[in-house]
C-alpha cells in the first residue's frame, strides 16, 4: 500500500500524448479560429469557414448522443432542420428578429427529440438506429410536402444573425465562432458533469448502471435531448449563414457526414471531434478533384477506422481510468 | 377496393423478400445489416449489366431470359453478401453493438458510393420491361407480369421457409440464433454458417432488386436506401427474427401503404409507413408474432 509506484516501470506519457492532453489546447484552437480571417479573407473562404464552424456544432452535438452515451442517431440532419426551419418560419412569416426564436427553437428541438426518443430508447439500441432514419426521412419529407415549409424550394429571405444591417461575412463569422466555442465548451464540460458520467456508464454497461441506480431512460432522453438542442442551434446558423434553406440540406448524407466527423475523431472526446468536424468539411475543399470517390472513401474509412482503431484519431483519455490504473498499481 | 389489396400484397411480396434477409441476419448474430438494402441495388445493377452483355437474346424471351438473369444475380448479390460479412462484420464480432452498427453504415456507404463510381450517377434504364395483359380478377386489374413476380417470390419464401425449418443447415442456423457458444461447443462450424446465412439473405436481396427493375424500369444507385427502410419496418411489424411474421409484416405493411397512398396522397406514403413503424414500436414493439426477447446480459 504504502510503496511509491514504480515510476521507471511505466513508461510516461509521449510528448504527443502529454501535447494531447493539454489544458490549453482549446484555447489555442479558438485562437486559431480567431487568427484565420487574417491569413485568408475572400468571401469564398469565409463562407467555408463558416460552414466548417457550423460543422463542428453539429459534431459536437451528436457526440453528445453517441460518443457520450452511446447511442447511435443516423437521422441527426433532422434536428439541423427543425432548428433551422423553426427559425426560419418564424423569422420570415412572423418577421421576428433570428435572435428571438432561438428559445422557440430550442422547444421544437427539445420536443422533437423526445417525440423520436420517448418510444424507442426503451428499445435495443439498435432499433433506435433505424428510427432515427426513418424520422431523418419523415422530417425532410414533411418539409418537402408543406406549404408553409416552402416545399422543394424551401424558405429564402431569413434575416442575418443580428438583422440585416450586420450581414457582413467576417462578422457573421465571428458571430459564429464565439457561439459555437461556447457550446462546445458547455458540451465539454456537460461530459465531465454528473450527468457525463451517468451517460458513459450507460454507453459502458446499460445493465450495471441501472443496477447501480441510475434511472438509465431517463439518462439516454436527456443525452438525446442535448444533443438535438445543439443540432437545432447549428440549424439557426445554418439558416442565417445561407438566409435561404430547402430540404436538400437534410438529407441522409449529411447525419452521415456527422456521424463520421464524430467517428474519425474519436467518440466521445471533445477535441478529436473537433478536429474531425474541421477535418470532413475542409477535405472536400482540398480534394475537389476527387468529387467523385469521397463517399466511397468514407464509406471505406468507417469500416477501417473501426476494425483498426474504434477510438478515433484523438481518442478521449479518461482521468478516472488514469488513477484506477495507478491504484491498481499500488495494490 | 380490390384494386388497392391487389396492389398492396404485390408491393408487400417485394418487401417481404428484401426483409427476410433482414431478419434472418438479424434473427442469427442480432446485427442489423444496413448494407442490405444495398445489396437490393447492387441486384437491380447486376441484373442491368448481365441484360446488357446478352443483348439480342433478350428480346427474343424476355421472361426467361429474366428468369436466367435472376439466378445468376442471386448468386453474385450473395457473393457480395459474404464478402461484406467476411471484411466488415466478422473481424468486429463480439464487439460492443455500436461499433458494427457504424461498420454496417460504413459498408452502406462504400456500396452506394462504389456503385456510383461504375455505373454513374444517373438512373438507368431496364433493358428489358415486363409487359403483359391485365386480367380482371374480383374487380382488380392485375397483369401477368405481377402474378409472375408475385409467383416467383413466393416460391423463394416457401423455399427458404423449407430451407429452415426443415433441413440440418437450417436447424443450425436456428441453434445459432439461441446460442452461439453452445454451438461451437457442438461442433458447429458458426463461422460457416453466419456466412452462408448472409449468402442467402442477400440472394433473396437481389432477386427482389432485378425484378424491381424489370418491374419499374429505372434504377438508380441510392434505390436501395428507401426499400431498406421499409423492409425494416416490414421485420418489426412482424417481429423481427421471425421468418413468418417478416413475411407477414411485409404483406401487412404493402397493404397499409397502399391503402395510406388512397387516402393521404402518394407524397405522404413513406412518412405513413415510418409513423406506423415508430407507433408499432411504442405500442408493440415485440411485432405482430415476435416473441419477448429479453436482452442477455
Amino acid at each position: 500500500m504504502t510503496a511509491v509506484p514504480d515510476r521507471a516501470k511505466r513508461p510516461g506519457p509521449t510528448i504527443v500524448t502529454r501535447l494531447m492532453e493539454n489544458r490549453h489546447l482549446g484555447w489555442a484552437a479558438l485562437a486559431v479560429g480567431l487568427v484565420a480571417p487574417f491569413v485568408i479573407a475572400t468571401p469564398y473562404a469565409m463562407n467555408i469557414m463558416t460552414s466548417a464552424v457550423i460543422f463542428v456544432m453539429l459534431a459536437v452535438g451528436l457526440n453528445i448522443v453517441v460518443g457520450y452515451c452511446g447511442l447511435l442517431d443516423l437521422g441527426f440532419a433532422a434536428f439541423f432542420a427543425v432548428g433551422a426551419y423553426t427559425s426560419g418560419l418564424l423569422a420570415t412569416r412572423l418577421s421576428w428578429p433570428l435572435l428571438a426564436t432561438v428559445p422557440a427553437v430550442i422547444i421544437a428541438t427539445a420536443l422533437a427529440g423526445v417525440i423520436i426518443g420517448g418510444p424507442t430508447l426503451r428499445l435495443r439500441s439498435d432499433y433506435l438506429a433505424i428510427v432515427t432514419l426513418g424520422f431523418g426521412e419523415i422530417v425532410r419529407i414533411i418539409a418537402n410536402n408543406l406549404e408553409v415549409t416552402g416545399g422543394p424550394s424551401g424558405i429564402y429571405g431569413i434575416p442575418g444573425l443580428f438583422g440585416a444591417e450586420a450581414a457582413d461575412p467576417v462578422v457573421f463569422y465571428y458571430a459564429a465562432l464565439v457561439i459555437v466555442a461556447v457550446a462546445v465548451l458547455l458540451a465539454a464540460r456537460l461530459g465531465r458533469s454528473r450527468l457525463g458520467r451517468a451517460w458513459r456508464f450507460v454507453r459502458e454497461d446499460e445493465d450495471a448502471a441501472e443496477a447501480m441506480g441510475v434511472h438509465t431512460y431517463r439518462i439516454k432522453m436527456a443525452a438525446y435531448i442535448a444533443g438535438a438542442i445543439w443540432g437545432g442551434l447549428a440549424g439557426v446558423l445554418f439558416a442565417a449563414q445561407l438566409s435561404a434553406i430547402s430540404p436538400a440540406s437534410f438529407t441522409f448524407l449529411q447525419s452521415a457526414l456527422v456521424l463520421m466527423a464524430v467517428v474519425l475523431g474519436g467518440m466521445g472526446s471533445t477535441p478529436g471531434v473537433v478536429i474531425g468536424a474541421v477535418v470532413i468539411s475542409l477535405l472536400p475543399e482540398i480534394l475537389r478533384d476527387l468529387a467523385d470517390y469521397r463517399f466511397f472513401v468514407f464509406g471505406v474509412l468507417l469500416i477501417v477506422m473501426m476494425i483498426v482503431r474504434p477510438q478515433g484519431l484523438w481518442p478521449h483519455r479518461s482521468r478516472e481510468t488514469a488513477r484506477t490504473a495507478a491504484r491498481s498499481g499500488e495494490s | 377496393m380490390s384494386q388497392l389489396i391487389w396492389n398492396g400484397l404485390f408491393v408487400g411480396s417485394f418487401y417481404a423478400l428484401v426483409a427476410l434477409g433482414y431478419t434472418m441476419v438479424y434473427g442469427i448474430i442480432k446485427l442489423l445489416n444496413f448494407a442490405h438494402g444495398d445489396l437490393y441495388m447492387l441486384g437491380a445493377f447486376t441484373g442491368f449489366a448481365m441484360l446488357g452483355a446478352m443483348g439480342g437474346l433478350v428480346r427474343s424471351s424476355s421472361l426467361v431470359a429474366l428468369l436466367v438473369v435472376l439466378v445468376l444475380t442471386m448468386v453474385t448479390t450473395g457473393l457480395g453478401g459474404l464478402v461484406i460479412e467476411r471484411v466488415a462484420y466478422r473481424p468486429l464480432r463480439g464487439m460492443p453493438r455500436l461499433s458494427l452498427l457504424i461498420t454496417a453504415v460504413g459498408a452502406s456507404f462504400a456500396l452506394e458510393y462504389g456503385t456510383r463510381i461504375a455505373a454513374g450517377p444517373n438512373p438507368r434504364v431496364y433493358p428489358v420491361r415486363l409487359d403483359g395483359a391485365a386480367v380482371d380478377v374480383l374487380g382488380a386489374r392485375v397483369t401477368m407480369q405481377q402474378l409472375v413476380l408475385m409467383a416467383v417470390s413466393a416460391a423463394l419464401m416457401v423455399a427458404l421457409a423449407v430451407f429452415i425449418g426443415r433441413t440440418q443447415q437450417g436447424r443450425a442456423m436456428r441453434a445459432i440464433a439461441l446460442d452461439p457458444k453452445a454451438c461451437l461447443l457442438m461442433g458447429i462450424n458458426v463461422d460457416a454458417i453466419i456466412a452462408r446465412t448472409f449468402f442467402i439473405g442477400s440472394a433473396m436481396a437481389g432477386a427482389a432488386g432485378v425484378m424491381a427493375g424489370g418491374y419499374y424500369g429505372k434504377i438508380d444507385f441510392l434505390m436501395g436506401f428507401i426499400i431498406g427502410l421499409k423492409a425494416f419496418t416490414a421485420a418489426v411489424i412482424g417481429g423481427i427474427g421471425n421468418v413468418p411474421g417478416t413475411m407477414l409484416g411485409a404483406l401487412v405493411l404493402g397493404l397499409l401503404e397502399s391503402f395510406g397512398t388512397h387516402w393521404v396522397g402518394g407524397e405522404w406514403r413513406d412518412v405513413f409507413a415510418f409513423g406506423f413503424l415508430i407507433l408499432f414500436l411504442t405500442v408493440r414493439p415485440t411485432g405482430l408474432l415476435g416473441e419477448r426477447v429479453t436482452e442477455r446480459v
